[in-house]
């Protein structure tokens, strides 16, 4: 036995098979073209010379002996930097079906080391835990059956959108309209929003095939889609285009971005189809945005108005933020005056056991123009891990009781709850978005799902990839690397999100018609869903099946 | 399905005329209840002075008559005529039927002088606090208290329930008559279930499922008002969308089809008030409908109205002539009740349309969507 001391081991030495995801190589396939070790974005797997001992018989002579070979193959690196992420890419490169990665199926050691030199895990994605969510659970089963007839989704007319903006009540409206007060702004919008994802997180051609994809639901499909920025502005060219009136435009804690909107409001040609203030978001609620210095560009420098390659760390709050009653009214309001208040202002927070209070707020600030809440399972470009996956609150009961909350008011028509957090988390995204809807949401942001469905990323929750805060993304969605976002062609996004767009718009349909709703969304029509989980459905105050 | 029929007259006729076009209509029901609504009221035995509001309902007990007589007492109203129904008791299939009641109250003294509203307040407060004096034992039903309003519901078939109070008999006979031929044998056997449902002198009735009840519902509690309560039935939220288009926002009877069933984003753009209305459809989006449903009302000038959901998914037929005519969910309801009219004049009314029956009766208005709405505000 050799002495342990000779070999390098180190408390965070592994092994191949302590990974999470293994690459699995066939030196019988392989050609050696080299192909995956280039595409890999972590540098997971490299080309190895090793030696192998051929028996050497001399069997006329009677001896035997040993003979050595080298020969060239691939091998996984086992150093917690460069660990397999299962991005799959040698995969898809491959010609020869010769490797892939597939899961560990031994328990995730790799977690005890992914602190080194102090900094505890970051990543993006969102909340890894899998299976089915309580969205996922939801059924729709108030169907029209004899004593009324369902409808035709293919045939009959429907309204499927949705009101962006603050709704003053009936009595209010008509005292207004008689006596020339202020209408509030408002937006009829297509019920699944594309959430805020930034141009700093999102490469330039991912961005382009958002908007494409938007401009072309809007003028070509008819579905009045918008598209949400996040912080760090916006492309100066679609800031002076008629585009702008697909954009939400986003104000965080950092205001990146607001100096180049800020001087191209007199040069707009439309208005923006809304503000949103970000004060928190699900996915690391409390937190501010996180864009490391790789992934600031000479573009993203330049629209952020900071240096080139520097960390853009936004702070956790606003800096001006006192009070809501105070500074959050001034903001909504302040922003509201910028746009000659015709453009709906609508705060966005992390979902919290406190959203009701905030929401209550809203309601006495008639500028507000909606509320939109993030649950634990929303998405993001970059976040600590345990911020990740432990902190915040799921969705659906936020905003349930947020609702009812409305509805004891009789407000419920007059600020509209918007929610985001793993809506089509394992990819029913019209059903879960309608499940939310009939909770009481009056829409739903889609941000990973539409990276997954429009883009092709491939994220997921057995944290797969998840290094959108690397600028490496194998797609080339969140990568500011031109080798890297030129894999991703605009167009083919764009194609992707109409795709998208009008099958969500038939399966709202599918969903609607047998309910016997069409003429409008059917927010808050709780009796119309239930849930096979007793305590679910009795804090949802919805319907138990079994 | 339910059937439904009204029949509205200058000449005030028995409701048994329209009990027949029930009869009529029956093929295909399951008469398992009727409600009627009676305006414009006329008594054999008593002269009625229009400005007495009548109480309609049932006392189920000795116990519950005595408490709601004694309710009445206390607070003021002064009884100037109690109508006796002739009864015959075998053909009511329920066994706790005490007392069937109408009612004519002088009001309290301190709202003589008093406005409309006022007075209207006060009677809609009497009758909910008369509905809560029901207990499980000594059931009381109030179905309504208003001037120039009666009101009749009863399990079993129309008929039966004619025969069974009498009603051919002549004693009351009334210029407006609305009856709704079944139980609410979806949910629950409630009278409150039974259309046609009322508020402040406002009722309508509907066939058809509100597939959009439970939000509409949650609305109209949130604003409120107190007489926005019950809801034993899907379709009680109609009327109550009805007053509250007429009486909260005060507009005119055409915006109800406008607020139930709004044009489309693209016909209002090219409607002439199209702002105003996409507007209108924005703030009462809570209210609007799905259907299926064909919505027959009366409001207390004795106008009648009728409108369809915005597919057309129910039939109803309108038909008469100067000075009489009808509305039933089934063509043969109307040739029951006017046989003797021109045929081919009648009307079954599109998505789009609200058929007017004005108090002067001479001519139907029949009224679109797509035509300017008649409100100076939305100039």
């Amino acid at each position: 036995m050799v002495s342990v001391r000779s070999v390098s081991i180190t408390p965070s030495s592994l092994t191949p098979a302590d990974l999470p995801w293994i690459i699995e190589h066939r030196e019988d396939r392989c050609t050696l073209c080299g192909r995956c070790t280039a595409v890999c974005p972590k540098g997971a797997i490299r080309l190895a010379h090793m030696r192998q001992r051929v028996p050497k018989l001399d069997v006329f002579n009677k001896n035997r002996g040993n003979d050595y070979r080298t020969f060239t193959g691939i091998r996984q690196e086992t150093d917690p930097a460069k660990l397999c992420i299962g991005c799959g890419m040698c995969s898809m490169v491959c010609p020869n079906e010769a490797i892939a990665p597939v899961p560990g199926t031994n328990e995730n050691r790799t977690a005890f080391f992914q602190n080194q030199k102090g900094e505890p895990m970051k990543r993006g994605g969102r909340r890894n835990t899998t299976g089915p969510t309580l969205l996922d659970r939801i059924m729709f089963n108030r169907i029209s059956m004899l004593t009324d007839p369902a409808l035709d989704a293919g045939r009959h007319e429907f309204t499927t959108t949705t009101t962006l903006g603050r709704i003053l009540s009936p009595e209010d409206f008509l005292d207004r309209t008689l006596n020339g007060g202020w209408i509030p702004p408002s937006r009829e919008v297509f019920p699944f929003i594309i959430g805020s994802m930034s141009f700093g997180a999102l490469s330039p051609n991912m961005w382009l095939g958002l908007l494409q994809g938007v401009a072309y639901c809007n003028e070509v499909l008819g579905i009045p889609v918008v598209m949400g920025t996040g912080e760090g502005g916006c492309p100066p060219w679609v800031l002076r285009s008629p585009y702008l009136k697909y954009i939400i435009l986003q104000i965080a804690s950092g205001y990146f971005g607001w100096d180049e909107i800020i001087r191209a409001i007199p040069e707009m040609q439309c208005d923006p189809a809304a503000i949103e203030i970000k004060y928190g978001q699900g996915a690391k609620p409390g937190d501010g945005g996180l864009l490391m210095w790789y992934k600031v560009s000479k573009l993203i420098a330049r629209l952020r108005g900071v240096p080139e390659g520097v960390d853009l760390p936004s702070p956790p709050v606003h800096q001006t933020l006192y009070s809501i009653e105070e500074s959050v009214m001034k903001m909504i309001q302040t922003l509201s005056t910028a746009f000659q208040h015709k453009v709906p202002i609508y705060p966005k927070i992390s979902a919290s056991t406190s959203a009701k209070s905030v929401l209550n707020n809203l309601v006495r600030n008639p500028y507000a123009g909606g509320l939109m809440i993030d649950g634990i399972d929303g998405g993001t470009g970059a976040a600590y891990n345990v911020s990740m996956d432990a902190t915040g609150h799921p969705i659906a009961s936020c905003v349930r009781d947020c609702y009812l909350d409305l509805a004891a008011q009789g407000k419920q028509n007059e600020i509209p709850i918007f929610a985001a957090g793993g809506i089509g988390k394992n990819g029913n995204v019209a059903q879960n978005g309608m499940a939310m809807i009939m909770l009481g949401a009056s829409g739903v942001h889609i941000g990973k799902y539409i990276m997954q469905a429009a883009a092709g990323c491939l994220g997921n929750e057995k944290n797969r990839c998840n290094v959108c805060n690397l600028g490496i993304c194998p797609k080339g969605i969140t990568s500011q690397n031109a080798k890297l976002y030129r894999r991703l062609d605009p167009d083919k996004v764009a194609e992707r999100v109409g795709d998208v767009f009008m099958s969500i718009n038939t399966e709202v349909k599918k969903i609607m018609a047998p309910l016997g709703r069409s003429q409008s969304l059917p927010i808050g029509m709780s009796d119309a869903i239930s849930i096979p989980d007793k305590d679910a459905a009795d804090r949802l105050q919805i319907r138990y099946v079994c | 399905m339910c059937r439904l029929a009204l029949k509205t007259a200058n000449e005030p006729f028995s409701p048994y005329e329209v009990l027949s076009a029930m009869e009529a209509m029956q093929e295909g029901y399951d008469g398992s209840g009727l409600g009627l609504l009676l305006r414009g009221m006329e008594f054999e035995d008593f002269k009625y002075n229009p400005r007495f509001p009548i109480l309609s309902g049932i006392a189920h007990t000795e116990t519950a008559w005595k408490r709601v007589t004694e309710y009445m007492e206390k607070r003021g109203y002064e009884l100037k005529y109690d109508h006796r129904f002739h009864m015959e008791p075998d053909l009511i299939e329920a066994d706790d039927r005490f007392r069937y009641f109408l009612r004519a109250y002088r009001m309290p003294v301190a709202f003589r002088d008093q406005s409309d509203d006022i007075r209207e307040a006060e009677l809609l407060r009497t009758r909910l606090a008369l509905r809560n004096l029901t207990d499980e034992v000594d059931k009381v039903t109030i179905f309504s208290f208003y001037p120039d309003v009666a009101m009749i519901k009863e399990v079993g078939w129309p008929m039966q329930i004619g025969n069974a109070l009498c009603l051919h008999d002549g004693q009351i006979k009334s210029r407006v008559c609305m009856a709704q031929g079944r139980q609410n044998t979806n949910y629950g056997i409630n009278l409150y279930a039974c259309h046609p449902f009322f508020i402040q002198g406002i009722s309508t009735m509907t066939n058809g499922e509100n597939t959009a009840f439970v939000p509409i519902r949650d609305w109209l509690v949130g604003k409120k008002f107190s007489g926005y309560t019950g809801y034993q039935s899907d379709s009680e939220v109609f009327t109550h969308i009805l007053h509250y288009t007429l009486k909260k926002l005060k507009l005119p009877l055409q915006a109800y089809k406008h607020i139930i069933t709004p044009l489309n984003p693209t016909e209002l753009a090219e409607h002439p008030q199209g702002e105003f209305l996409a507007g209108l459809r924005q703030v009462c989006k809570r209210l609007i409908i799905d259907g299926p449903n064909a919505v027959i009302g009366s409001l207390p000038d004795e106008t009648c109205m009728l409108v369809m959901d915005q597919k057309k998914l129910r039939p109803a037929t309108v038909g008469g002539r100067d000075g009489v005519w009808a509305i039933a969910s089934e063509l043969c309801g109307v040739d029951a009740m006017i046989p003797d009219r021109d045929p081919s004049l009648d009307f079954q009314p599109m998505r789009e349309h609200t058929v007017i029956i004005p108090p002067h009766r001479k001519e139907l208005e029949i009224w679109s969507q797509y035509d300017p709405f008649p409100l100076p505000l939305a100039a």
